[in-house]
């Protein structure tokens, strides 16, 4: 997330200091993604340091305000057209940790996904019962909070496809290749209904 | 969101078993489920398909008897019922959505969801204003009078609903209740849904969809006629919305 654009975007309205905007941001993403004060001073700065906003004089109780200037507003309008493209998200360490258990002898494959999924699923309803008690009027934050959903639906449908393959990796193979014991596991529980109960 | 809170159990399924079948044709739908839902709560049932998700379904709405255990709803044993009761109880205490809407063809919007309050003897008068305002909750008062194969899909599954929420049933059951809708109707299905038992109704939501499963307070995973697992969502997601609060 671009700190630097967000702050831009809510200057893009008004005058604002530090805690105003800081509170601002949360309130119209949903504060699902909090900011420290310390990091709205600390870009606030750079910001300054390269024309993107300017002090805008003090209030009675010594707030700082900060003004967008217009090198601003077009580093904000050019920030809104430019897509979000992969390189800028951070790697996916879950794909990754699942690529490394696949290949590491002994690794329970179907453990990992089982509580994965599991954890996904604590976090889409944790992400529901936000939502739900959103008003009409909250946009903003539903959208933010929806992108959260379809991101945990979107993980938990790739958990249960990479169960189907280590599956079908099992079935082929005999169970005999490196970190498919976990996957022997799963075969197992699906044919029996899972004993082990506490990993679906 | 979560409105548990009494926890009056509404329905229990204690050991419930159900054999289809006999010898070596034997097809075991369920083996041995417990499952308890109280009042206020919404629970979500998943699982592939043939895991036992629709056959729990019916158990728990009387519309099929156990071959072992036993189902209580409110504290009354149904196999010990008779069929007229067992009738009586299905059509006050539980309202149930099925995935292929089961609405009478010869009867209007109006008159479907009316029916069952009429079957309790109210006057009809009096059935059809309970269920104009059921219509108008799931967005259908102005088909009321409409005919099923004059609606789409989506709209009949809408009827099949407010059938379901018509009255004080304290124990909605449905399959897949959103099957035929688009996502922002489904979603206010859900909602309603959700709003029932947060007034108190206890609810089973059998879905495959993880999106759908999250509004539940409970969701069981179901595989091979068992439960096998449950998830239940942490309290963290209660201070997303407050300014810094997850930063505390």
């Amino acid at each position: 997330m671009s700190v630097k654009h967000s702050l831009l975007a809510v200057l893009a309205d008004g005058d604002r200091y530090g805690y105003q905007l800081r509170a601002e941001f949360e309130e119209r993403t949903g504060a699902t993604w909090p900011l420290n004060i310390g990091q709205v001073y600390t870009t606030l700065s750079r910001l300054e340091r390269d024309g993107f906003v300017e002090p805008a004089g003090q209030d009675a109780q010594n707030h700082v305000f900060y003004r967008i200037t217009d090198a601003g507003r077009e580093e904000l309008r050019s920030w809104f057209a430019r897509p979000v493209t992969r390189a800028e998200r951070p790697r996916d360490e879950l794909a990754v940790k699942l690529a490394l258990a696949v290949t590491v002898r002994g690794i329970d494959v179907a453990g990992i996904v089982h509580a994965q999924r599991k954890h996904a699923l604590a976090a889409l309803q944790d992400y529901t019962r936000v939502k739900a008690r959103l008003g009409a009027e909250e946009l903003a934050a539903a959208l933010v909070v929806e992108s959260m959903i379809f991101q945990c639906e979107a993980e938990i449908r790739w958990l249960d496809h990479v169960e189907g393959r280590v599956l079908r990796q099992a079935r082929s193979q005999g169970g005999e290749s490196a970190g498919n014991q976990g996957a022997g596991r799963a075969q197992a529980a699906a044919t029996v209904g899972n004993s082990e109960g506490n990993q679906i | 969101m979560s409105g548990v809170g009494s926890g009056r159990a509404v329905l229990e399924l204690r050991g419930v078993t159900r054999v289809h079948g006999k010898g070596a044709a034997q097809v075991h739908a369920l083996r041995g489920v417990d499952l308890v839902v109280v009042a206020g709560e919404l629970v979500a049932v998943m699982g592939p398909s043939g895991s036992g998700k629709s056959t729990l379904l019916s158990l728990a709405g009387g519309l099929d008897a156990p071959t072992g255990g036993e189902v209580v709803i409110e504290g009354t044993t149904l196999a010990s019922q008779s069929k007229a009761q067992l009738a009586a109880i299905r059509r006050r205490s539980v309202g149930y959505v099925f995935q292929d809407y089961n609405l009478i063809p010869a009867l209007t919007a109006a008159e479907n969801v009316a029916l069952p309050r009429e079957l309790d003897g109210r006057s009809a008068r009096k059935a059809r204003v309970e269920a104009l305002a059921a219509l108008e909750e799931v967005g259908l008062r102005a088909e009321a009078d409409r005919f099923p194969d004059e609606m789409s899909g989506g709209q009949q599954q809408r009827v099949a609903i407010a059938r379901a929420l018509i009255g004080e049933r304290r124990l909605i059951l449905t399959d897949e209740p959103t099957g035929a809708l688009d996502t922002e109707t489904g979603e206010a299905v859900l909602r309603l849904l959700r709003k029932r038992c947060d007034e108190g109704a206890a609810g089973v939501l059998v879905t495959h969809e993880a999106r759908h499963a999250a509004w539940a307070d409970r969701i069981v995973f179901i595989r091979d006629g068992l439960i096998v697992d449950e998830s239940a969502p942490s309290q963290r997601a209660e201070d997303l919305l407050v300014p810094g609060g997850a930063d505390a």
